[in-house]
């Protein structure tokens, strides 16, 4: 973990506010207050909080989806020169990954994969490979041919997964993409995602609302409270990958859960007493 | 001794399973004969009707011609009936094709900008709610050409479902897949042609097979108003002509032959939506039961 404390960062947010609604007659909602993070280079880091937190704001921020209200985004290293760093992400710079598994329905899964290249101008025949090796890495290979209709939910997640990937982007940004699927997909999905994080060697940035999902993935976890929303603990957890499901029994995962679960709470509580 | 007993109920549960599936099947088959049996009974029960209504009232001809009667009409003015279906097909077809390029090119130029559609759509609207009755005899004094003239009638009907259903389809495209787009860096072309576009083709589709029917409906309207002496013949033109002369078998029989062209377009639309659609498709993906 000290290896990984010492890489650059991809990326920072420094005190970023959002208010929503600041027109008038309406009452404006603060989604983020003075927010501040730092993801670097290898980090799996979870967002985790309560729905109205501002977790999805600060994803669409950094997806460049919605500028904020004030405070300064860095893309890049902050210590190296200036012209290597930008207050936008470029293309290439990002992965996505939705809630819902976001696919052309019109596509096959290859011509879904084969999506952020298409848009940058690469011919299909030069990252052909790539596509298919990545279709491979997710468990897909053999469906190159089938539209997202013929998939089941956890399947179309992994064609998901499989395009934010396929680029090898500086950050993957992960919107709760396993909170519609049934607990067995989904604790299947969380293992078979830190076995490809592991092989593409990418960086998550991941938001959700399950305890166990953020314990079990990340070795950052920031927990938000809401309205406003902000952040209000950061838990390293410092336990070595891979982690396969041996690791959902140990003591540690049980009392980082413990300690993610009582942060939340504590999040929860003072929403309700504001 | 475990054996037998394990077995037996797989083979029970076989035997139930292909009674189902017997019985299954042959719903399935049912299905499929009552499909195109059904209407063709039905069809050929009304045909009956009319014929004994004819008979045992001993109508005459002139006022009602019975069924055999038409369809040797149908026969002997075969090939007459053939130049008019030709004609009125010419411009059916013309003007929904025209439909078709200016209804996507401007549902393609609203999506790019809205200052455009805001212009633009009461013209549209204007022109879709006017009927087009009540515009055919203006259009006849200020249009020289006759062609031009039925061609704009029909036109005129034609466009606007086209129009509006390939907007509508253009402005439903996933929010998700916009954001990925924009992520991605995605030109306004590459939005349109690999987002936009494929995402209205169902809308465009249903806008097709209504936009089909009226322009049929737009070319036999303008030959009822325009046609005659104008453009000449055209099926229409036909019926009117036919009317004036008492020749009601020709009438009769010139009802049918438009009122064929009419299933030949919805059916020719529905095949071609279907086909583009198979693959991924709601509306055109078979389910087995």
């Amino acid at each position: 973990m000290a290896e990984k404390g010492a890489l650059p960062p991809v990326l920072t947010l420094h005190h970023v506010d959002k208010t929503f609604g600041s027109g008038r007659g309406v009452t404006p909602v603060r989604a983020l207050n003075d927010f501040s993070l730092s993801v670097r280079q290898g980090d799996f880091l979870s967002l985790l909080g309560p729905s109205g937190c501002g977790k999805s704001t600060a994803l669409r921020i950094v997806a460049n989806l919605m500028r904020p209200t004030s405070g300064r985004i860095v893309w890049g290293d902050p210590a190296a020169p200036s012209a290597s760093r930008h207050s936008k992400p470029s293309t290439g710079d990002l992965g996505v990954v939705f809630q819902e598994p976001t696919l052309m329905p019109w596509a096959t899964v290859e011509d879904n994969v084969y999506l952020p290249f298409r848009l940058s101008g690469e011919s299909n025949g030069e990252v052909r490979d790539r596509i298919h090796e990545m279709l491979d890495l997710v468990g897909l290979a053999g469906f190159e041919d089938a539209y997202p209709r013929e998939l089941s939910g956890g399947m179309k997640m992994r064609v998901s997964i499989a395009r934010a990937m396929v680029t090898k982007p500086k950050l993957i940004l992960m919107d709760e993409p396993f909170a519609a699927l049934d607990e067995i997909t989904r604790f299947k999905l969380n293992n078979d995602l830190l076995a490809m994080q592991a092989r593409i060697g990418c960086t998550v940035l991941f938001v959700t609302h399950s305890v166990f999902e953020s314990v079990f993935l990340s070795n950052r976890i920031v927990v938000m409270a809401a309205r406003p929303g902000r952040q209000i603990a950061e838990i390293a957890v410092d336990e070595p990958y891979p982690r396969g499901e041996a690791f959902r029994t140990t003591p540690e995962y049980a009392a980082l859960c413990r300690q993610a679960s009582d942060a939340l709470h504590r999040a929860i509580d003072q929403r309700a007493a504001a | 001794m475990d054996m037998p007993g394990t077995a037996a109920p797989d083979v029970a549960d076989d035997a139930i399973m292909d009674a189902e599936e017997r019985a299954h099947a042959r719903r399935q088959s049912i299905d499929r004969t009552a499909r195109w049996l059904m209407p063709l009974l039905t069809i050929a029960f009304g045909i009956w009707i009319w014929d004994r209504i004819v008979v045992w009232n001993e109508i005459a001809p002139y006022i009602l011609p019975g069924p055999l009667k038409v369809a040797e009409t149908l026969m002997a003015d075969a090939a007459l009936l053939w130049a008019d279906l030709r004609q009125t097909m010419s411009i059916t077809l013309l003007a929904l094709f025209v439909a078709v390029v200016g209804g996507v090119g401007l549902a393609v130029l609203f999506t790019q900008s809205r200052l455009i559609e805001q212009s633009l759509s009461p013209y549209a609207v204007i022109l879709q709610v006017t009927p087009v009755i009540a515009i055919a005899p203006l259009i006849r004094i200020y249009v020289g050409s006759p062609t031009i003239q039925l061609l704009l009638c029909a036109w005129i009907v034609a466009f606007f479902p086209i129009l509006s259903n390939t907007t509508l389809g253009l402005n439903s495209v996933d929010h998700n897949l916009r954001d990925l787009f924009k992520i991605y860096g995605a030109s306004r072309w590459q939005r349109l042609r690999y987002l936009q576009l494929p995402a209205a083709l169902p809308y465009f589709m249903g806008g097709l097979r209504i936009a089909g029917g009226l322009a049929l409906i737009g070319a036999v309207v303008a030959e009822f108003v325009i046609g005659v002496g104008g453009a000449g013949n055209g099926l229409a033109a036909r019926i009117l002509e036919s009317g004036y002369r008492l020749n009601i078998p020709r009438l009769y029989a010139a009802l049918i032959v438009i009122a064929a062209a009419g299933v030949a377009i919805y059916v020719v639309t529905g095949w071609l939506s279907h086909m583009a659609l198979r693959k991924w498709h709601e509306s055109a993906v078979k389910r087995e039961a």
